[in-house]
Parts: structure tokens; sequence; C-alpha cells
């Protein structure tokens, strides 16, 4: 190799590095731009801590609040998993029914499309009235506003087999249970997990909305509690916990997603490395 | 009664209803055991209908399909089936998604958790006879077209099927790929001797492969000219260079063009 190509690969090489620390650090960059922007907004233009705390007083509240922050924080991010969990169940299952049966699908579908629409805020009384107050209406709240994405995703990957990978299949006498086995539910999961990083954040958001109408425990209930007391620092601070609570989830869901079907994301990777 | 192994009698194929598209209508064909079968026709003229018909995909909208004197009423399971797209799993390496057959015909799935390494020997052995050593590890889409589809032709080999279908596998291919195909399906025809039927729409990949070569009319499909082609095999790229390949090829490319006129031929 000449020497003038192996600058030019290493040049190369060495752009990709960048690239990919640039990658690593912009979204922490984002975030620290973002307070320091706010705190100077407030700063300047003398905004009451009543309308838009600065993000030290955010802080200040944080840390003076921090047991009641984390136990709420703590109540409400098992609220959500349990929730979240019961909807990953529930949604693989009537999502591997509607996408592998016509008639369970032409069925179903209108019912559940009628049931997303209505806004869960407005389930939270009836489930009150159903299980009191207490863990079990945030629970179901998250289960019902997490699951029907997970439904319409997995559906979508099960009914979308390629007619001739069925054909092949059939004709060695596969039934229908080993084509959902062998091609439906692998080729389903990246559909699935897509819809799990959409699942795990309006489960928080159902979960928060039950707390706030039904105030037992929960992040949800701590605001309300805050901004009854007028103590906004004290909402903002419960607002930006929850907010990391998501982010912390989603990292999750994506890494497990990264382990467990790579095969559907290489392309992604590739652009990342030789974009720049 | 005849004692061809697949026998198609009077079958017409009728889509979406009473008034639907007829596809078939009064085909009749025989195959015999062990026989490579090519059938071309004008676009659009059944040819695909016919296979899934053949394998029990479909139900015939009259007449009788016998394979191995058995009526078929349901897809078989000994059928090995391959198209023009290699739909491999893109979650499995190569060599997984070979055996992917094995998990599924009723006879091999019983066997081949305890005989898993005889199995893969199998899978590696065919994987060698159609050109891909040494590439079972790899996912498909490190692959190229040629690659995959010589593997989505080891798929439909894997469980030894007595019946091999394949619909236009290669015309997705650059010539040369397509060529070299030709002459890998012949090995392991030549090896195996399972009954082809091929479906095709390139008259020199009938010629060269076949040993019958039957000729489709325009829509609704039927069996309107047959030619035997006797040239001795292996056949290779200089058998195509032959006179009597070029007026065979010319020959059907005149039944072709009068069917898809819609004249009848003689």
């Amino acid at each position: 190799m000449s020497t003038r190509a192996q600058a030019r690969l290493e040049a190369m090489a060495a752009a990709a590095r960048r690239q990919r620390r640039l990658q690593a650090w912009l979204p922490w960059m984002v975030l620290i731009g973002a307070f320091l922007l706010w705190e100077i907004l407030v700063e300047v233009f003398g905004i009451s801590t009543f309308i838009l705390p600065a993000p030290t007083d955010v802080w200040a509240a944080a840390v003076r609040w921090w047991k009641p922050l984390m136990d709420d924080s703590l109540v409400t991010l098992g609220t959500t998993l349990a929730g979240f969990a019961l909807a990953v169940v529930g949604g693989l299952l009537l999502g591997i029914a509607i996408g592998s049966s016509t008639l369970v699908y032409k069925g179903l579908y209108p019912l559940l499309i009628a049931f997303n629409s209505i806004p869960k805020v407005a389930v939270v009384p009836v489930l009150i009235v159903w299980f009191g107050i207490g863990i079990w209406p945030a629970i179901i709240t998250a289960f019902l506003i997490s699951f029907f994405p997970i439904v319409v995703n997995v559906a979508t990957g099960i009914a979308t087999v390629e007619p001739e990978l069925r054909d092949v299949l059939r004709a060695l006498g596969a039934r229908p249970v080993d084509i959902i086995r062998k091609v439906g539910l692998p080729r389903a999961m990246p559909y699935f997990f897509a819809s799990l990083k959409v699942a795990i954040t309006v489960a928080f958001v159902g979960a928060i909305i039950a707390e706030s109408v039904a105030p037992n425990a929960g992040i949800g209930r701590l605001m309300m509690v805050a901004s009854s007391r007028f103590d906004v620092p004290l909402v903002f601070a419960g607002l930006i916990v929850t907010g990391l609570m998501g982010i912390m989830l989603y990292w999750i869901a994506e890494f497990i997603e990264r382990r467990t079907i790579g095969w559907a994301m290489r392309g992604q990777e590739q652009q990342l490395s030789t974009g720049g | 009664m005849s004692n061809a192994f697949v026998q198609i009698d009077n079958v017409a194929m009728r889509y979406g209803g009473v008034e639907g598209t007829l596809a078939l209508e009064g085909c009749s064909l025989e195959v015999q055991q062990g026989e490579f079968v090519a059938v071309v026709g004008p676009s659009g003229c059944g040819k695909s209908t016919l296979l899934r018909l053949v394998s029990g995909l479909w139900p015939a909208t009259d007449g009788n399909v016998l394979v191995g004197n058995k009526e078929v009423d349901g897809p078989l399971d000994l059928v090995g089936m391959a198209f023009q797209n290699p739909t491999l799993l893109p979650w499995r390496t190569i060599l997984e998604n070979v055996m992917l057959p094995l998990e599924i015909v009723p006879a091999h799935r019983k066997r081949l958790r305890s005989e898993r390494a005889m199995y893969e020997a199998k899978a590696l052995e065919l994987l060698k006879l159609v050109g891909l050593e040494g590439f079972g590890a790899k996912q498909p889409y490190q692959l190229s077209g040629g690659m995959q589809q010589r593997t989505s032709l080891c798929r439909a080999l894997i469980h030894e099927p007595p019946l091999l279908m394949l619909d236009e596998p290669f015309s997705a291919l650059d010539v040369f790929t397509r060529e070299d195909l030709w002459a890998v399906l012949q090995n392991v025809w030549m090896a195996r001797k399972p009954t082809v039927i091929l479906v095709t729409h390139d008259l020199r990949e009938a010629a060269y492969l076949a040993d019958r070569v039957l000729v489709m009319s325009a829509r609704p499909g039927r069996i309107i000219a047959e030619r035997r082609v006797d040239f001795p095999r292996p056949r290779t790229m200089e058998t195509t260079f032959l006179p009597e390949f070029t007026a065979l090829v010319a020959d059907l490319r005149a039944y072709i063009a009068a069917a898809r006129k819609g004249e009848e031929v003689a």
C-alpha cells in the first residue's frame, strides 16, 4: 500500500472516531446548554419563581425535598413498570392473535381503536370506583395507555410475512403455529421493540395521570401537593425526575433491543460510521 | 391409470369467485419421476398458479391433480420450493436458513435434536455443492444476490424432497450469475434426481436445464406445445452455442409469440 493511501485511510479512521465521540457527547452538551439558556433567560428577564423557576431553584428544591421526591419516584416507577409489564404480556398475546387471524383482526380492531380513542384521564374515576384509591388505578392506567402500540406493532410484524416465504413453509407441511414461531414472531421483534420504546414512555404518562386524579402516592401526587402549595420549583423537580426515569427506561429498552435484534439494525451502524 | 409422478388432468383455476379471473382452463400435463420439466409461456399465463396447485397450496377449481398417484387435497409435506426472491430469514445465519425445513418437515423435526451433527454435515455438503463452502456462518445480508439465491436453492433441497418447484428462481440475477446457477442446478439434479418443475420465462434456461419443455397459452393457461430436449448431460455453455440449441429456442419463441396473439399452435 502506498504511503498516500495509508495516510488517507488513517485520516478517514480518525474522522470516524471524532464523529463517534461527538455523537456520544452531543446529548449531554445539548442538555447542559438548554439548562444554561434557561437559567440565563430567567435571570435576564427577572421571571418570578412562581412562573418559571430557574434550574438552580429547581435543584435547591430537589435537594431539600430529596426524600419524598425519591420515595414518590420509586412508587411511580413501580406502578409504571407493573402496568408496562402487563401491557407487554397482554400486547404480545393479543398482537399475535390479531396478526395471525383475519377473523380476530376484523372482530377486535374496531373495538380496540374505539377504546384507544377514549382519553385515559376519563377512565381513572371509574377505576377508582372499582379498585379504590391505591396503586391499582395507576397500574391499570399505565397498562391501558401502553398496551395499544404494542398490539398494533406486533400484529403488523406477524401479518406482513412474505407470501412466498409462507408458501415455502406450507409446502413443507408447516402448520400455522410453525409459521408464527419460526417466521412471524422473529420478524415482529423489531416492530415489538420499537413499540416498547413508545409504550414505556406513555406508561409513565398513564401512571402520573392516575396519581394526579386520585392522589394516593407517587410523583403525580407529589406534584399536585407541591402546586397546591405554590411550590413551583418542586413541581419542576418532579417533572425533571419523571423525564430522567423515562430516559433511563428508554435506554434499557434500547439496550435489550440491540442485544436481541442486531440483525435488523446493521444498516444504521454503517450509516453512522460513514457519515460526516 | 398412468404411472407419472405428477398428473394434472383437465385442471381449471379461477380466482375470486364465480366472476373472477380464470387463470387456468383445460390444463393437462404429466411429469415422470426424476424428470426435469420446464414450463414457459407468456407472462400472466398462470405458470405460478400451476406450481401452487401441484404443491397443494391452493385447491383447483376443477379437474384432478395427482402426485404419486394420490389426489392432492392440501399442502404436500414433501415439496421443496424456491422463488425469484430468495426470502431468507435475516436473523438466521446461512446454515440456519438452509436447515429451516428440517425444523418443519414432520419426518425430520423429531430427529433434528438428536442427530443435529449429521444434519449439519448434510447442509454443509449441500452448500459446498452450490459453491458456498465456508459461508455457513455468514448472515444473509453479507452475501450477494446470486449467493442468496444459491442458499435458497439449498433450503429447497435440504430435506431431499422428491418434488422440487422452482418459480423463476434466477430471473432477478445478472446473466453471468444466472448461467453459473444453471450449471449448479444441473449438478444438483444429476446428483439427486428429484422431479423438478421449473417455471421460467427465459427460454435458454428452459432449453439448457429441462428434459422436456412445455409451452403454455395466454390466460386462461393450458399446455399448447411440448418439446423434448435431448442434448447429452452434463450440458455446458458450449451446448447453448449449438445450432440445434438455437433452433430449439427459436421454436419455443415462435410458440410463445403465437400464444401471445392467441393463435392455435399445431
